[in-house]
């Protein structure tokens, strides 16, 4: 192919060849992306024993069974465990753009002391894994209190060192400082200029971050499975684990593989909608100074 | 600048040092016998003399158990439970909290239900009881359930309470099966929990494949072919693998009947020293030898996926080992196709009697429910009607010998549709003759896992044993940090 | 630089203080003690078998000691870069090239927007739910084996499971079908931010795509690459979910007596599951500390540093 390129012979016939090895590559990675998504869709509408003897390609007819076996579940709230998860990660997914956007902006277009020092701790941080402070944190979380409650999912995002460092790796490729002084000139105080000017031009930067750090909130069994017992407040991850709980008898193939879709339905959901929004926002994004 | 950032990060350690300790103080609270600080490592013991509190007028029954089998058991078959409302929220003076799932005789029974993969369960119960002390007397744990592998943990704590401090008699007891008692008396004699059922094993067939491999499906011949491991293997080897069937599905099918026949402890007297018996060493070295004559289907987990595909005749998977729930419950009994579906499983002893599972309830130090949970126990586990009922609806073996030999008389009217109208009760009863328990220790269940997953790799031939057996010693070493590989 | 400037600029610059002040809240009571206590338990005995709790009883380096003479961390590490680079390798490449087709005005592929939508989706679904079908799938008697039974390509079944190198291959490539999307999303956002004129300019001096590619666009691309590099360093190192569910647990296949697919916060998981929270915090300390210095070297090799003041 690269070959190809470099021979420049006939520019079109080798244009024409990199678009049909492009349109080949794609095709094969859709492929085997999206064939995930229909085996779950599959193994949803056949029933248990179906599952428990083998493997096919070809739907089956128990999809409406499936899906009124799970919403009649008693042990498995699942409107319930949608809402919760729902409530959760779009308040994570908010709060961690914002606020990363702003300690990003304060290291970038501001000169001060502590700046150097501010910025080599947090990259450091940034290397820890979660599951090394989970003892601390749920000793922590029972002396404060907050065991069954949502306030240790969603506040701690505030301080995401990943999500910053994208903030400021995107600011240093696409945020001159200039926009800033026009902006100060203008006569905008600070948090104005932030939240007015700042924002809007981050929004592509902002859109994939969302859709992150959502996904993550969204999938994380960890800490929620750490913090959360009462079944009520229990997000959906929680509940797909609890399957394991059931007698042998009672353990339906169908309905888990229901309950899989189930739970990451509204997650694709949230990512098209977003999706259109990144291919979109470019042109608004490309302030140049 | 840098200094004082310093001192920032060091008040914040001194203070977080500070909640931890405090943190400590507490937990230490709960344990009992002398067992924590020394780090010399041995289970905590005893004390003859100590006192526990079992004291009535509780409102709530805390349960903590790890499925729902004893609440439907309790559904079904518990007079005064009714199931209530599967959740209610708390109110402003956090009267009700969380979920509660059921009354029984005017108190509020909640289930606390935690998955045991991953020792789950055990984690969220052991927690629940270090804090047992400081709990609030509707927040305490009442009862627990526990299993053979891990009883000895609890048993010989005083988290648990002998029966007899509830009122149970031994008259009350005195059809239980010996080995059900067993597995619950602690160190003093004192005994900690009942059971409602017997877990007796035997070994399961394929009367279609008996019949094309022997000509016949009628059990007592089909003993003949497996009556000792020698036969056994013989057979297998011979027979059942030269007729394209195989003897199991994995060599971890057996493990249990080696590992219930042993003549010592995973762990030696010493206390910290891990100790293979020779007995364990002799299913690793009978395995090998039918994995590499071809006669096994894999050297799956059991559970999985694949082990679980000999319940289907295609698999064409000869025998499988276990105790009633095995095949009523696991074997796909009610999926259209599969071999119990059909009445096609027949029974026999097999080479060598175990037993496989059960689930005992135990009363914790503390509980302000006692006569709701003596109640519990006499009506669950002692009663003879309730096990000649649980036998009927559930095909369960109950823990009541004269019941169990009454049913297993032909005119009981009494018979096992998965094993295709074969009356089991006699074998089992049978398979308990003479079963022992005189070597469980507390580490049972992680050993019993690590073995097996460890011994996979010699089977494959990955490793050799001496190599396998060190990564079993590895993963024993992390799970238990108290014990140490042998020298 | 801050000198040069008048006193009106150093008002301004009150505000990073200001603006860092959220982040800064929240980490030390959220992140900061909670890693402040798991190094100080690195320092004593301190774990519980059953109900029987020991210590905490100070011992110093003792687990230090412990891990670094254990026969564990080193074939564990190397598990874990193996299958980090398994996937991460091809991960990149695809993501730019991917990256490179979609930012290229010349190529003009349609259903550029279907395509962007769609290499992502792996993401969505929930790691523990895509390793249940991963091992559906490649299990001794599932469809994989039959078909490649069935198609004579292979004679006798294949244990994928039992095998270190498939098994190792199976976990890599279920990592670059989940991270190459959110890999190529990142890239492209980085070639988005690109100024159009640049290439423009390049293209009227006659530059090929490939050309502008090497020239132009990685260059440019660099904050946004390291930054590729270093989380997914980082996200490999922290390697868990994948292989714990595909192995439940177990780290198998055990080849000579090693665990060939256990990864280093497996192994840390091993620890907190059993209560040892001594040697857990040493465990995470070192693991805190490899992370730093790798990602160091990364950021000095590319030079960032100098840039970062």
């Amino acid at each position: 192919m690269a070959r190809a390129k470099n021979q420049n012979f006939s520019k079109g016939a080798s244009l024409h060849a990199r678009r049909v090895i492009a349109y080949i590559v794609l095709i094969f990675l859709t492929i085997i992306c999206l064939f995930w998504f229909y085996l779950l869709f599959v193994n949803a509408t056949r029933s248990n024993g179906e599952l428990k003897r083998g493997f096919t390609l070809l739907p089956s007819k128990y999809f409406v069974r499936n899906f009124k076996m799970l919403l009649n579940n008693k042990e498995l709230p699942m409107i319930r465990g949608l809402l919760n998860s729902a409530f959760i990660s779009i308040c994570c997914a908010g709060l961690c753009t914002y606020f990363s956007t702003m300690t990003a902006y304060a290291i970038h277009a501001y000169d001060f002391k502590a700046k150097k020092i501010m910025y080599t701790f947090i990259l450091a941080v940034m290397m820890i894994p979660t599951q090394v402070t989970a003892l601390g944190f749920i000793d922590l979380i029972r002396n404060m209190g907050l065991e069954d409650s949502f306030i240790p999912l969603i506040v701690p995002t505030i301080a995401a060192p990943v999500t910053f460092f994208y903030m400021k790796q995107y600011m240093d490729s696409t945020l001159p400082l200039a926009i800033i002084e026009a902006a100060r000139i203008d006569g905008a105080g600070e948090f104005r200029t932030f939240n007015q000017v700042i924002l809007p031009i981050m929004k592509p930067a902002i859109a994939v971050q969302a859709i992150f750090t959502f996904v993550s909130s969204w999938n994380n069994y960890f800490t929620p499975a750490l913090v959360l017992h009462d079944l009520n407040k229990m997000t959906l991850p929680i509940l797909l684990a609890r399957l394991r709980s059931f007698e042998w008898s009672k353990l339906d193939m169908g309905m888990i593989y229901m309950m899989i879709a189930f739970s990451i339905f509204p997650v694709i959901v949230f990512y098209l909608c977003l999706s259109r929004f990144i291919v979109g926002g470019v042109a608004m994004g490309s302030v140049k100074g | 600048m840098k200094k004082r950032a310093l001192s920032i990060v060091l008040t914040t350690a001194m203070v977080a040092a500070l909640f931890a300790g405090c943190g400590k103080e507490t937990n230490d609270g709960g344990t009992t016998g002398g067992g924590n600080g020394g780090g010399n490592g041995t289970q905590p013991t005893v004390s003859p003399d100590f006192e526990y509190t079992a004291t009535d007028g509780g409102k709530v029954l805390n349960i903590y158990c790890w499925n729902t089998e004893f609440k439907e058991r309790c559904e079904k078959f518990l007079p005064g439970y009714t199931a209530g409302a599967d959740s209610t929220s708390k109110d402003k003076n956090g009267d009700v909290s969380g979920t509660a799932e059921g009354t029984y005789n005017g108190v509020t029974v909640k289930w606390n239900i935690t998955p045991s993969k991953e020792n789950a369960y055990q984690n969220n119960l052991d927690n629940a009881l270090l804090k047992q002390k400081d709990a609030a007397a509707d927040d305490k744990v009442d009862l627990f359930l526990m299993e053979a592998d891990y009883a000895l943990k609890y048993v010989d704590t005083t988290y648990t309470v002998p029966i007899d401090k509830l009122g149970i008699t031994d008259a009350d007891t005195k059809d239980q099966f010996q080995y059900t008692k067993d597995v619950v008396t602690d160190a003093n004699g004192n005994i900690k929990g009942l059971s409602w059922q017997g877990c007796p094993s035997i070994m399961f067939y394929n009367r279609e494949a008996a019949k094309e491999i022997f000509g016949t499906d009628d059990p007592a011949t089909i003993q003949e072919k497996f009556k000792d491991w020698a036969t056994f293997k013989k057979t297998a080897i011979d027979e059942v693998a030269a007729k394209g069937y195989k003897i199991m599905s994995s060599p971890n099918d057996t493990f249990r009947i080696y590992s219930n026949n042993v003549s010592s402890k995973w762990v030696a007297d010493d206390g910290v020293t891990i100790n293979v018996d020779p007995y364990i060493k002799q299913w690793v070295d009978d395995s090998k030898e039918l994995v590499d004559a071809g006669a096994v289907a894999g050297t799956w987990d059991l559970w999985g996926e694949d082990w679980s595909k000999g319940f289907f005749p295609e698999a064409k998977v000869f025998a499988y080992f276990g105790p009633a729930w095995l095949v009523n419950f696991s074997m796909s009994a009610d999926t259209e196709g599969s071999i119990g579906y059909d009445g096609g499983w027949g029974g026999i002893t097999g080479p060598q009697g175990f037993f496989w599972g059960g689930t005992w309830i135990t009363a914790v130090d503390g509980t302000d429910n006692a006569s709701e949970i003596k109640q519990i126990m006499l009506d669950m586990s002692c009663s003879a009607d309730t096990a000649k009922k649980m036998v009927q609806d559930v095909d369960e073996f109950a823990n009541n010998k004269p019941a169990m030999e009454e049913m297993a008389k032909e005119d009981s009217g009494y018979s096992s549709k998965v094993l295709g109208g074969q009356n089991p009760l006699q074998m089992y009863l049978d398979g308990l003759n003479g079963l022992e328990i005189k070597y469980a220790s507390a580490y049972d269940q992680g050993c019993n896992e690590a073995f097996q997953n460890a011994m996979k790799s010699y089977f494959e031939g990955a490793s050799t044993y001496d190599e396998a057996l060190d990564a079993f010693y590895t993963t024993v070493t992390t799970k238990y940090p108290n014990l140490k590989k042998p020298a | 630089m801050s000198k040069s400037k008048n006193s009106k600029v150093v008002r301004y610059n009150r505000w990073g203080y200001i603006f860092l002040i959220p982040f800064l809240v929240v980490y030390v009571i959220f992140q900061l003690i909670p890693l402040v206590s798991t190094i100080y338990y690195s320092f004593y005995e301190y774990y519980r078998v059953g109900l029987m709790q020991v210590g905490p009883n100070w011992i110093g380096l003792e687990n230090y000691k412990s891990i670094f003479q254990g026969s564990e961390l080193l074939p564990y590490f190397k598990n874990t870069m193996i299958m980090w680079l398994i996937g991460f390798i091809p991960q990149i490449l695809v993501s730019l090239l991917l990256g490179a087709w979609f930012s290229d005005n010349r190529l003009k592929l349609k259903c550029e927007g279907f395509f962007k939508v769609v290499i992502y989706l792996p993401n969505l679904i929930m790691a523990s739910a895509f390793a249940m079908l991963f091992f559906t799938l490649f299990s001794d008697l599932g469809p994989i084996n039959s078909l490649l039974l069935n198609s004579g390509i292979l004679k006798e079944r294949f244990s994928f499971f039992s095998n270190a190198a498939a098994t190792r291959s199976i976990v890599g490539f279920m990592n670059f079908l989940m991270w190459f999307g959110n890999t190529t999303i990142l890239l492209m956002a980085g070639m988005m931010g690109i100024d159009t004129s640049l290439m423009e300019a390049a293209e009227v001096d006659g530059a090929n795509s490939r050309q502008k590619f090497f020239k132009i666009t990685l260059p440019l691309l660099r904050p946004i690459l390291i930054y590729v590099i270093i989380t997914s360093l980082i996200g490999g190192i922290q390697m868990f979910d994948v292989p714990q569910i595909l192995t439940s647990g177990s780290g198998s296949p055990i080849v000579k007596g090693v665990k060939t697919s256990e990864t280093l916060i497996m192994f840390l998981n091993d620890n907190l599951f059993s209560k040892n929270y001594g040697k857990a915090g040493a465990l995470s300390v070192f693991l805190f500390v490899i992370t730093g210095i790798l990602s160091l070297i990364v950021f000095k090799v590319s030079g960032n540093d100098k840039k970062a003041k």
